[in-house]
């Protein structure tokens, strides 16, 4: 099942609008601090990188280390500049990859 | 509560409250547990682009209008939108389930659909498909007051219920009560005791940093108090759920809550 | 509480090296030193000065639950294409491992804000690093009490 991703961002804004975006993806970032009942390491799992790019020009990075809280949320800011499409990517331990899009209408 | 510490303040609640039966909290004082969070924890329930619950609901949004068993019939296909047809459900149990003369939950419940209406595999107590199915259910009650639970049939379950609730359990030798109705709002090792109502579940829980039932965090309380906890589906769990419920009557439901 | 939990320098050895990704400067006791967050910060700042303000952090001072605290960071600063914030980093000083995240912005943001929830495995400080277009390192660190820890639990 592929992770369960959410983003909020507005539908619409003004050219030059300063907009919020907020990101949430389903992964529980194994530490790889942890022990099971008989004393094994848990190994780690978590999601390392997040990249947010707008009409394929990259707006946002982010590196994560096994200290972001289970379901990792960010959100951050940018530049209402054209419409188009916002893309999320996450990649990470084991493989993880997740994606996300939303439209935006700019006037 | 873990550690030496906690064990310290447990064992001195033991000694200094006396063995009186505890008084159940007045109507106008009860509130939610959300009350006793932090601004912090409050505003990650509020939103729901914040509210790590909501991946689950969406799943469960998914697995409402998935195919299953051997009928390829989907929870859609019978009962529609959920937001209509699930409004109140999870408000007003557990209910009493007249073909097994017991009450069940809501979990319990959408087992005998899946079992009986789409010829499916039941779903495992706590599996992350029955968390995210309940999840999506529950939601669609929130904001809506638990029910009175005064249906006649539930009355015997109820009192049992009420006992499991008050009487002294473990070796740590306390009720639910002790804390719950006697001394909610006063910290117990830096945390605020809450009144523990159980209208947000099942919830997302920053200590299990996943969503988890009711009946997970019953289990919790009582190997907290190092009492044997009851298996998933036994009446015990139920009867104190339907308790739990009947306590909170009249409480805006909230799941998918968020608690520490 | 935590002695039980403190594994063997063997035991961690053997856990970063079944870790993908994971930079070790030098090798570390798990339990991270206010030393091992210097020498990450150095890492990703090297040898330039870090210059306190400009960065708030915006963190509850108490915590009940390590798990999930709420962060929030922004720095002053126009965000034009010629003075902009280039990324903010942030550290702890007794995780397990001192790195909690590094973002990177570009005049598009708008604004050098981000939030995020991150674990504290111990009362602790927190800091936060912004590196700016002009080459110039920013420091803030803010203090947080936790009830309840977070990283180091058993199953």
């Amino acid at each position: 099942m592929a992770a369960r991703t959410l983003v909020n961002l507005p539908k619409t804004a003004k050219r030059g609008q300063v907009i919020e975006i907020k990101t949430l993806v389903s992964h529980m970032m194994e530490t790889g601090f942890r022990h099971d009942n008989v004393g094994a390491v848990i190994p780690r799992d978590i999601v390392t990188d997040f990249v947010c790019t707008y009409n394929d020009a990259e707006i946002f990075r982010a590196t994560l280390y096994p200290a972001i809280a289970a379901n990792p949320f960010i959100t951050f800011h940018t530049v209402a500049t054209e419409s188009g499409t916002i893309t999320f990517k996450w990649t990470g331990d084991n493989g993880f990859d997740a994606e996300a899009s939303a439209h935006i209408a700019v006037e | 509560m873990n550690g030496p510490a906690g064990h310290i303040v447990v064992v001195t609640l033991l000694l200094c409250t006396p063995p009186a039966v505890a008084a159940d909290i007045p109507l106008d004082q009860r509130r939610s547990s959300y009350a006793d969070m932090t601004p912090e924890n409050k505003a990650m329930q509020d939103e729901d682009s914040s509210n790590p619950g909501m991946l689950a609901v969406l799943d469960g949004g998914a697995l409402w209008n998935a195919k299953a068993g051997a009928l390829g019939k989907s929870c859609a296909d019978c009962h529609g939108d959920a937001a209509e047809s699930m409004k109140g459900v999870a408000a007003r149990f557990p209910a009493f389930n007249q073909s097994g003369g017991r009450p069940i939950d809501l979990e319990q419940r959408i087992n005998l659909s899946r079992t009986q209406d789409q010829k499916a595999q039941p779903l495992a107590f706590e599996s992350k498909e029955m968390l995210a199915l309940s999840a999506y259910v529950a939601m669609q009650s929130r904001g809506e007051p638990i029910a009175q639970f005064d249906d006649p049939r539930l009355k015997p379950f109820l009192d049992q219920g009420r006992g499991l609730f008050n009487e002294r359990q473990g070796q740590i030798n306390l009720s639910c009560a002790q804390c719950h109705d006697d001394n909610w709002g006063k910290h117990l090792a830096g945390n605020v005791v809450p009144q523990g109502h159980p209208n947000g579940y099942p919830i997302y829980r920053l200590e299990w940093q996943s969503l988890g039932s009711l009946q997970r965090r019953l289990r919790n309380c009582m190997i907290g108090m190092r009492a044997e906890p009851y298996p998933y589906g036994a009446l015990e769990n139920v009867e104190m759920e339907l308790f739990l419920m009947w306590r909170a009557r009249g409480i805006k439901m909230e799941t998918p809550g968020v608690r520490p | 509480m935590l002695d039980c939990e403190q594994p063997t320098r063997r035991k961690f050895l053997a856990a970063a090296a079944g870790a993908t990704a994971l930079t070790l400067v030098r090798v570390e006791p798990v339990r991270a030193t206010p030393a091992s967050m210097k020498a990450a910060i150095r890492t990703v700042v090297g040898e330039a000065p870090l210059k306190p303000g400009k960065v708030k952090i915006d963190v509850p001072p108490l915590v009940e639950n390590g798990n999930a605290v709420a962060l929030a960071i922004e720095v002053d600063s126009p965000m034009t294409p010629t003075n902009y914030v280039k990324a903010i980093h942030v550290f702890t000083e007794l995780n397990p491992q001192p790195n909690v995240i590094s973002v990177r912005f570009g005049p598009r943001a708008g604004r050098a804000r981000f939030t995020t929830r991150f674990r504290l495995a111990d009362t602790q400080t927190v800091v936060a690093i912004a590196e700016l277009s002009d080459g110039t390192f920013w420091q803030a660190s803010a203090d947080v009490v936790v009830t309840l820890q977070a990283c180091l639990e058993t199953l």
